[in-house]
């Protein structure tokens, strides 16, 4: 009975990998490690023993796994794809979803019935991505996953205008050696990849509800200067990085519905 | 490893260890792009041979024909009118400027955010790497974007350039302009080739250049049917090899395509899986060998069945009057026919917005792929324009700004496949 298949949907993303297993009833368990620099070890020990019939892969790291997991039922979607459809089903009133992670940041629109009308990602350069706040956070010698709480102490705001990685760290550098408080200096900074984030999503059009998604949608300062400048609440999933491999899971279950 | 062309080459005082370089991967790149495609028609070994031919058969031709006291002219742009160079005995060639060639002697002169294109011509003539630069007698430059016509300033410190002003807007005095300008190169043409053009050999460079203009326009119809014939990687590749080729072989060869072509048509044959999303690419022109973009919207589950673009409709759209006698009706005839190119340099250029929406519909296609080099300002600022016409025709578009480099192929390739799951 294919109803009670269990699908399985990987993200492998650039910094970390997400494993969900979904059946007919909703999401069963889900996972996530770091992508370190052997992401295909990584993955071997997330799928081990896994029950899933048949996996999706999503995420940069899609095509690698196909292609190393022969032995797995494995077929590929997008990052666009999978976080519609991982949005769509956690949220689904949802019209924008804004994805910002390790490398690339998304914004796509949702038409009423779930289906991408429009997307649009960052180029090339990780400039307003998760690696940027990364980068930044080890200046200043913040621990990422505090750094936004950090920055949320701030007494004052100020601009940081480049966006480009390497000339906001000298940016930066330079304001400390102004003797401007490090939590400033955060805020600053997260405030640079919000007003990026907010060009592209103007470009794309913001219908609410904006479902934020991501490993940087973690960071509650992100999601704070967010809302400041859309001047509405927008929601944050529980596990805002999982969306992508749910959304992959569920394309998994759907089609094997269908066959 | 010495090649029977070496001594033609050295007499063109190429670079031969990096030439020989540079035809390696070319022919590399060709072959995964092209070679290993399934299902390709006999048709198109004319084009692998032109192609593995491309710095040295064709050369030769090009030499014998010098020799023969020909004249040959260079061009970079569907602006300069063949017929002219044509019906004054001269062999006109489209440079290609299509690789990543040279970027360290270009960016000697060149600030580094100048489009590839530009890049590439500067960069093939510094580097010593392209023998139809070193075969031409006259290169000719047009007025198409600031780049360009700064960049010429440039080059013809290092190569004989001359230049054509284009329009920007199509007013009547535009088209006096443009008039004069056909007149003035005919003049040119005229003065470096010693022959007069007469009214009988203009009204035969029309009917030619028409010819080969009619038959990738038969190409395009065959293309469009279901299922595709064709990959538009093959399609793009005739319309480039069109630019340099002879133009009454090349259109008789072109002609015996399009009949085997109607065969498999009639057949019911095609060269991808039933449930292909049908794309069409908009935009700036993908010269050889610039398969990037092709190739990666041909592997991710669509085909493309059409070309926006200068080096596809643009140049083929439209044909000359052939009805004129006399050299004052056919040179009018001639500059009506350029004045409708709906080239981006153009303000407004509302015909392109209609030519692309119309286009799109024809073909029946699920989206439209617009592509900008980088730095491309006419084509990248106009691209919003082109995604309002669409949307009003319910067509997707997907814009993408790239330029040579291999660096993104990734990222293309996730937008690309997610465009096309979009769109299915």
């Amino acid at each position: 009975m294919f109803e009670d298949q269990t699908v399985a949907g990987i993200d492998i993303g650039s910094r970390s990998i997400e494993l969900v297993l979904v059946n007919s009833g909703g999401v069963l368990r889900h996972e996530k490690r770091p992508t370190t620099f052997d992401p295909l070890g990584q993955c071997r020990e997330l799928v081990e023993g896994m029950d899933g019939s048949r996996v999706i892969a999503t995420g940069y790291g899609r095509k690698l796994f196909a292609e190393s997991f022969l032995e797995l039922n494995v077929s590929t979607i997008t990052e666009i794809q999978a976080y519609a459809l991982g949005v769509r089903f956690l949220y689904p009133e949802a019209r924008t979803v804004l994805d910002i992670g390790g490398q690339d940041t998304k914004v796509i629109s949702l038409s009423d019935t779930g289906k991408v009308l429009k997307f649009e990602m960052n180029d090339r350069c990780a400039a307003g991505t998760g690696k940027f706040l990364e980068f930044m956070a080890v200046a200043l010698q913040i621990p990422l996953d505090t750094f936004g709480e950090f920055a949320l102490r701030s007494d004052r705001r100020i601009q940081i205008s480049s966006m480009c990685t390497v000339f906001a760290e000298s940016e930066a550098t330079s304001l400390m050696a102004r003797g401007e408080r490090p939590e400033n200096i955060a805020m600053g900074l997260h405030g640079a990849i919000v007003s990026r984030t907010i060009a592209m999503l103007r470009r794309v059009g913001v219908s609410h509800p904006l479902v934020f998604a991501g490993g940087v949608a973690h960071n509650p300062c992100a999601v704070r200067l967010l809302e400041e400048q859309l001047g509405q609440a927008v929601t944050v999933p529980e596990n805002p990085d999982m969306v992508g491999a749910i959304g992959a899971a569920l394309y998994g279950r759907n089609s094997a519905a269908r066959t | 490893m010495s090649n029977q062309y070496d001594a033609m080459w050295e007499k063109l005082n190429l670079d031969l260890d990096a030439h020989s370089g540079l035809l390696e991967v070319l022919g590399k790149f060709y072959g995964d792009i092209y070679v290993s495609q399934q299902g390709r028609l006999r048709g198109m070994e004319y084009m692998d041979f032109v192609l593995s031919e491309v710095h040295g058969l064709r050369i030769k031709e090009l030499q014998d024909a010098k020799a023969a006291g020909k004249k040959v002219v260079g061009t970079f742009c569907v602006f300069v009118p063949e017929e002219i160079v044509l019906a004054a005995g001269g062999v006109q060639v489209g440079l290609c400027a299509g690789a990543e060639i040279g970027n360290d002697q270009a960016e000697k002169v060149l600030p580094r955010n100048t489009c590839a294109l530009i890049k590439s011509f500067v960069g093939f003539k510094l580097s010593r790497l392209c023998p139809y630069i070193e075969s031409c007698d006259l290169i000719v430059g047009e007025t198409t974007c600031d780049g360009k016509k700064k960049a010429y300033e440039i080059f013809s410190d290092y190569s004989p350039v001359y230049v054509m002003e284009i329009p920007q807007m199509k007013n009547a005095c535009d088209r006096d302009l443009w008039k004069s300008e056909v007149l003035r190169f005919k003049s040119k043409v005229e003065e470096i080739t010693g022959n007069k053009i007469t009214a009988s050999g203009l009204k035969d460079a029309i009917h030619l250049v028409n010819e080969r203009r009619r038959v990738l326009q038969r190409l395009n119809r065959l293309r469009a049917t279901v299922p595709t014939p064709i990959s538009g990687r093959d399609a793009l590749l005739i319309n480039q090899i069109s630019f340099y080729d002879d133009p009454v072989r090349f259109t008789t060869k072109i002609g015996e395509l399009c009949d085997e072509l109607e065969e498999r048509v009639k057949s019911g044959v095609g060269v991808v899986p039933e449930g292909t999303v049908r794309l069409m690419l908009s935009g700036c022109p993908m010269a050889v060998p610039n398969w990037k973009l092709p190739y990666i919207i041909e592997s991710s589950g669509a085909v493309i069945v059409g070309e926006e673009s200068c080096i596809g409709t643009r140049n083929t759209r439209d044909l000359v009057a052939e009805t004129g006698s006399t050299e004052a009706e056919l040179i009018d005839a001639l500059v009506d026919r350029y004045m409708r190119i709906d080239c981006a340099c153009f303000t407004p250029n509302t015909e392109r917005m209609e030519n692309i929406a119309n286009m799109a519909r024809e073909l029946n296609v699920s989206g439209v792929i617009h592509y900008a080099l980088s730095f491309c300002q006419p084509y990248a600022i106009e691209a919003y324009k082109v995604e309002k016409a669409l949307s009003a025709a319910s067509i997707p578009m997907l814009s993408i700004e790239t330029d040579y480099s291999m660096e993104d192929m990734e990222q293309l390739k996730t937008r690309v496949e997610a465009f096309v799951e979009m769109t299915r």
